[in-house]
């Protein structure tokens, strides 16, 4: 076993609670990061020779702490002469590393969360610093899991620390209504962070679909230190149900697989029991369903059919309404489309696919000509339909996608030419 | 990825059928340690399993299945119990496993879960068809 990669996995587990404390004791993000580096270089160093100690954790600590004395003294003496100083430093000013550790350090996670996804930095600065502070990541795993380049990724934290810096933006958990917002952007970084994993294909990095793990446990461990917040447990649940297809979604030829056509078989039953549990703990908390809580609700209409005929879509055209008033958008329009369309017939269906035909946002996105096609072939209205099927053709990306569209298009009846 | 955690106690081959943990202390430092494995968010289920005396073997050779009520003489070792967790490698699943509460004696086995993409490309075609050889419903 190389001595490394053993560390590595320690540093995977100790080093988002040891900066989260350090962040508490010296209030500054940058710095409690130094410290927390500091300390790891301190083990690759020691670690393989002396062996991995019984107590990471404090060992750590114990090296960032004299380092972090040292930074204390250094810098007062800067502005003071006289040495009585100095003993006036260590007993009232010096923070407390000992107890640091003994303190619970859920709190400390929970604010380093919420600053590190703080709203006054820009989503890719937030992304990089939870991988940075939270889920043990290098920066060069970050620039790997990202296809960016590593200076880009180095600058993007040291601006990001700046800013916090600078807007001097308090350590703390936000209360009040100011909770539900700085909520949403922690949420809104994981699934950005989980959505990179789920895009990956077969061929990319192992780095990037194991982003998806990476988010699920971000969930998993705000889960546990937010458990009253229902959409925190609604992102777990859509992100647990949305994993259990991963190994549905590739075909044989590497091609995406839509999820009407996966072989169910294929699907993780441990996390979709697992989502459900969350989706329940979620809706148990009483209040409104909130936008993950109605996504993973919906995720969940399809984890429960042990095949696609078997889909509740009446059930999936109700919550597809519930998100619609809460999160309005021309995609979720079109996705409730589809589902009344399935639920209450094409006509239905149509109704309101084309009150979003003309929708700037949705120009170039083959999913609208795509699914006006299928409500259109199933009223027989096929000289549109074949259009259509033609549209989304010339729209799509995907290869395979492209030649099912122009199978469909050839596949409807030909009729009189107006 | 995915490990599983498996218990090899000690002398659980021999216990009662109807044995039951009953070190109150132990049963604590394990409740903890199943907290900080959720905590950090790696763990997906755990169960701890009755001894082989109150367990069945079906063996398989040459046809029929045959059924032999535990215990088993000639099993030195038996599972226990297991956690499954999602590490992010084999070290880290080492780790953890360094860290449970396990007395004198007893042992865990770390084993990686195969995933779909371990295997050959005939393979996974296979478990692809599966739902063509039932025959779709």
């Amino acid at each position: 076993m190389e001595p490394n990669a053993a560390i590595d996995a320690v540093w995977k587990i100790e080093s988002a609670k040891l900066i989260a404390a350090l962040v508490r004791l010296t209030r500054d993000v940058g710095l409690a990061e130094d410290l927390a580096q500091d300390a790891l270089v301190a083990a690759l160093e020691q670690w393989p020779a002396e062996g991995i100690p019984r107590n990471p954790a404090a060992w750590l600590m114990a090296i960032a702490k004299r380092r972090g004395i040292d930074h204390f003294r250094h810098h007062t003496l800067a502005g003071h002469k006289h040495e009585q100083l100095v003993h006036e430093v260590e007993t009232h000013h010096v923070p407390d590393f000992d107890a640091a550790l003994e303190d619970d350090v859920g709190d400390d996670l929970l604010r380093l969360m919420f600053t590190a996804c703080h709203p006054v930095l820009p989503t890719e600065a937030r992304v990089a610093l939870t991988l940075k502070l939270l889920a043990g990541f290098t920066t060069p795993e970050i620039a790997r899991a990202f296809l960016a380049p590593e200076p880009t990724i180095q600058q993007r934290i040291v601006r990001a620390k700046r800013t916090l810096a600078e807007k001097k933006v308090p350590y703390e958990v936000p209360a009040g209504p100011e909770l539900a917002v700085r909520l949403a952007s922690v949420l809104e970084v994981i699934y950005l962070i989980f959505n990179e994993g789920y895009s990956a294909t077969a061929g990319d990095d192992w780095m990037r679909p194991a982003l998806c793990e990476d988010a699920q446990r971000l969930g998993r461990v705000l889960a546990g230190l937010a458990p009253m917040e229902p959409e925190v447990h609604g992102l777990v649940a859509l992100m647990d149900i949305q994993a259990s297809r991963a190994a549905a979604r590739i075909g044989p030829k590497g091609e995406p697989v839509l999820l009407l056509d996966q072989n169910r078989r294929r699907w993780n039953r441990l996390l979709i029991q697992r989502g459900l549990a969350a989706l329940e703990r979620a809706e148990r908390l009483g209040r409104e369903r909130g936008p993950y809580t109605l996504q993973a609700a919906i995720a969940a209409c399809h984890a429960r059919a042990s095949e696609a005929s078997q889909t509740d879509w009446t059930r999936i055209a109700g919550l597809y309404d519930e998100l619609a008033r809460l999160r309005p958008s021309p995609v979720v329009e079109l996705n409730r489309a589809v589902a009344h369309g399935m639920a209450f017939g094409p006509s239905a269906g149509l109704v309101i696919a084309d009150r979003v035909a003309h929708e700037p946002m949705l120009k170039s996105y083959p999913y609208l000509p795509g699914v006006r096609a299928d409500l259109l072939f199933k009223l027989k209205r096929f000289d549109e339909a074949r259009q259509e099927f033609l549209r989304a053709a010339s729209l799509t990306q995907n290869e395979s996608q492209k030649k099912l569209l122009l199978q469909k298009a050839a596949a409807a009846p030909g009729t009189t030419d107006p | 990825m995915r490990f599983m955690m498996l218990v090899i106690p000690k002398d659980y081959e021999k216990a009662a059928p109807d044995a039951v943990p009953d070190d109150a202390k132990l049963v604590e430092k394990m409740m903890t340690y199943n907290e900080d494995l959720a905590k950090a968010g790696v763990l997906l289920s755990l169960d701890g399993l009755k001894p082989p005396s109150a367990g069945v073997r079906v063996s398989f050779t040459g046809g029929t299945p045959k059924v032999t009520d535990g215990p088993f003489a000639e099993a030195k070792e038996c599972v226990g119990g297991y956690w499954m967790i999602q590490v992010k490698s084999k070290e880290e699943a080492i780790e953890w496993a360094k860290r449970a509460p396990m007395p004198d004696g007893e042992t865990i086995e770390v084993r990686q879960v195969h995933e779909m993409s371990d295997f050959p490309p005939d393979v996974q075609a296979a478990a692809a068809g599966f739902e063509e050889l039932m025959g779709k419903k």
